[in-house]
């Protein structure tokens, strides 16, 4: 018995986003000590291995990462519900209730926007509940909003 | 001197009960007492009738601050609101609509109680991060008008305003009273610290004011050097025990002098408790979502547990407190409680769960060991003296007990209505949720969980954390026991047979 993958894989762009990002931390990770490397000679004989295997690693993770990410991430809706499933090294699977959704959100960064990307956020009235659907195509997240928003306002009560 | 606030179709504000023009500047002027004995003594006019003139101004004011508070503030009970007006220059209107309201607390301290006055709070539990909640505070009334807005609040059939005034107490099943031979569980709790670095903070504020050296007061260090040393570290021990004994024996008599727990008829529970300082808080029943037992350590040495709902609207981790349904008590009576606010016997909560498999308890171990050899490894190379690697070295009994502790406490079970879920190393806590109150299911894997074959299946709620876990459960068993929770929910998205297509999710174990 296991879970069955969610039937949607989100954009393929979004591997360029999440590559973009990982360039973005690995970059800022390796500024000290290449600030090391120029100004403190003394240093070299342990900062230069230092430097490499952060890079190294870095690097990896670049490759790595985005490729596993767009693997595991997919969703799904059905007339009861959301599916979800996130993460690379560790995953999470996440499913909530249609009757149970309280508000629909639509985020965009700036390098989303750059993709043409966009991330749904469905919150329930559960502090630990919200599923994130990062990496969308813009209007396939404009579409799954507007749906989602036409079937919770069909919903009454008040979620809990 | 005022204008009052009267506007068109008035008629249902009320004021606050005029002895709040005593109760407000008595309790500021006490708050002040030691900057008056100050200015008194050593005082900023020249002579003494300037001190005086000084010290009577700042009391005027005091008095004019909560006439004008009195004045101002107004507040309305409709079918439909909860209404409060304040303030003269910055007006300010809150208001509470009647099917928002979560909780309402009715508390009394002693200079409240003095004049028979009660504050209500009105709760409604909105998650505003960061924010305090949003909360109504009657300051004050009248401690039989408190109670007759309180019943007004949690009465769903309530129409309008009721100016008879007369309401007679609902009736009610009573849950469980104190038994003052829980006082044992008292030195058990935080309570004991709390006294303990209370009263030694308070004596260094107080050696700290009077200017003394700390070691030389009475001439301390000569005797100090004439005794020996470990008589010395005895005392000193024998001192701290007996303040944390006393100290956490006097919090739990005032907190919970009188405690009583009662089922009301509309279906509240009110818990009612407090010696100087007396507290009730009621909470609806519609709103529980289940019930914890949580053993602390030190409790748990002395079979001792608590009772804390969880319930919708008590302001998540932030309104950590107000969800006790029991002071500290036997383990038993914890359950038996759990099983009668749930109205369930017995208690889901002392319902016999069943153990994960062992690989839990090798990861925990995994847990345990690792980061200490390793610590100690890196100390053992690191140039420092070989005794702290040594050091570092024993903590691993400790570690590897907790690791036992933690699988040894891992649990889970499914009642008829209930979801009940146990883990903690150190502290243990049991969870019994109500399958109907489980509004979505996370299932998370690490890496090494994977490789395990195990998942963590977290039930999110509305209530108390906003999800609970069955943590390093067997896959196919976490995630049968979510299909059963609450069928159909999980059911669309679970394979069932066993299939051999190449797949990266899921269990692959």
């Amino acid at each position: 018995m296991r879970l069955r993958p969610p039937r949607h894989r989100v954009s393929p762009r979004a591997i360029i986003w999440w590559s973009a990002q990982a360039a973005l931390e690995v970059a800022v990770l390796l500024v000290p000590p290449v600030i090391g490397l120029v100004f403190w000679a003394d240093a070299r004989s342990w900062l230069i291995p230092g430097t490499a295997a952060v890079a190294i690693i870095g690097v990896a993770y670049l490759l790595v990462m985005p490729r596993w990410r767009f693997q595991v991430h997919r969703w799904e809706t059905t007339d009861d519900a959301v599916y979800t499933s996130a993460g690379w090294i560790s995953q999470q699977w996440r499913v909530a209730p249609m009757s149970r959704i309280q508000t629909v959100d639509t985020e965009r960064g700036p390098l989303q926007q750059l993709f043409g990307l966009a991330t749904v956020t469905v919150t329930t009235a559960s502090a630990a509940g919200a599923l994130r659907l990062a990496g969308l195509d813009r209007a396939v997240a404009d579409d799954l909003v507007e749906r989602l928003t036409e079937t919770t306002q069909a919903t009454p009560g008040d979620a809990t | 001197m005022v204008t009052t606030v009267t506007a068109p179709g008035d008629a249902d504000w009320q004021r606050l009960d005029p002895r709040m023009l005593a109760v407000t500047p008595l309790r500021q002027l006490a708050g002040f007492l030691p900057v008056i004995a100050v200015v008194l003594v050593t005082g900023i006019g020249q002579d003494i009738a300037g001190r005086v003139y000084s010290v009577a101004g700042g009391v005027l004011l005091v008095l004019l601050a909560g006439m004008l508070r009195w004045r101002t503030t107004r507040y309305r009970i409709t079918s439909e609101r909860v209404e409060l007006r304040t303030g003269l220059v910055f007006r300010s209107t809150r208001s509470v609509a009647r099917d928002r309201i979560r909780s309402v607390d009715v508390t009394a301290g002693p200079a409240h109680r003095l004049f028979q006055l009660s504050v209500v709070k009105v709760g409604t539990g909105e998650r505003t991060d960061g924010r305090e909640s949003r909360e109504l505070t009657l300051d004050a009334i009248s401690a039989a008008q408190a109670d007759r807005v309180r019943q007004r609040l949690l009465d769903p059939l309530y129409a309008g305003p009721d100016r008879s005034g007369a309401t007679v107490a609902p009736a009610a099943t009573v849950l469980a009273t104190l038994s003052w031979s829980w006082l044992r569980f008292a030195p058990l709790t935080v309570s004991s610290l709390v006294a303990v670095v209370a009263v030694g903070g308070a004596f260094g504020q107080l050696i700290s004011d009077v200017g003394a050296n700390a070691v030389d007061v009475g001439g301390v260090r000569e005797k100090l050097t004439m005794t020996p040393l470990w008589m010395g570290i005895a005392a000193f021990a024998v001192l701290v025990l007996v303040i944390a004994l006393a100290g956490s024996l006097s919090i739990f008599v005032e907190a919970w002098w009188g405690f009583t727990l009662v089922r009301e008829v509309g279906g509240t529970l009110r818990i009612r408790r407090g010696l100087f300082t007396t507290r009730s808080v009621s909470l609806e029943e519609r709103r529980l979502r289940g019930v914890e037992v949580v053993e602390p350590p030190l409790l748990r040495v002395g079979c001792g547990a608590r009772t804390v709902a969880v319930a919708t609207g008590l302001g998540g981790r932030r309104g950590h407190g107000r969800g006790t349904l029991l002071p500290p008590a036997p383990r038993n009576e914890a359950h038996r409680v759990s099983g009668a606010v749930l109205a369930e016997v017995p208690s889901p909560t002392g319902t016999t769960l069943h153990r994960h498999p062992l690989v839990a308890l090798r990861r925990r171990l995994v847990r345990a060991t690792v980061p200490v050899l390793a610590g100690s490894a890196a100390l053992w190379l690191a140039p420092v003296p070989a005794w702290a690697a040594w050091a570092a070295l024993g903590l691993l009994p400790v570690t590897v007990l907790l690791a036992l502790d933690a699988y040894f406490n891992l649990g889970h079970a499914l009642t008829s209505n209930y979801l009940v879920t146990r883990h903690g190393a150190g502290v243990r806590g049991t969870v019994a949720l109500q399958r109907a109150g489980v509004i979505g299911w996370t299932v998370s894997q690490s890496f090494f969980q994977r490789r395990a074959g195990l998942v963590t299946v977290t039930a999110t709620t509305a209530a108390g954390n906003g999800g609970y876990s069955v943590i390093d459960v067997e896959t196919a068993e976490g995630l049968a026991v979510a299909e059963r929770a609450v069928p159909g929910l999980l059911d669309p998205f679970v394979q069932h047979e066993v299939s051999g297509a190449a797949h990266t999710l899921g269990s692959t174990a």
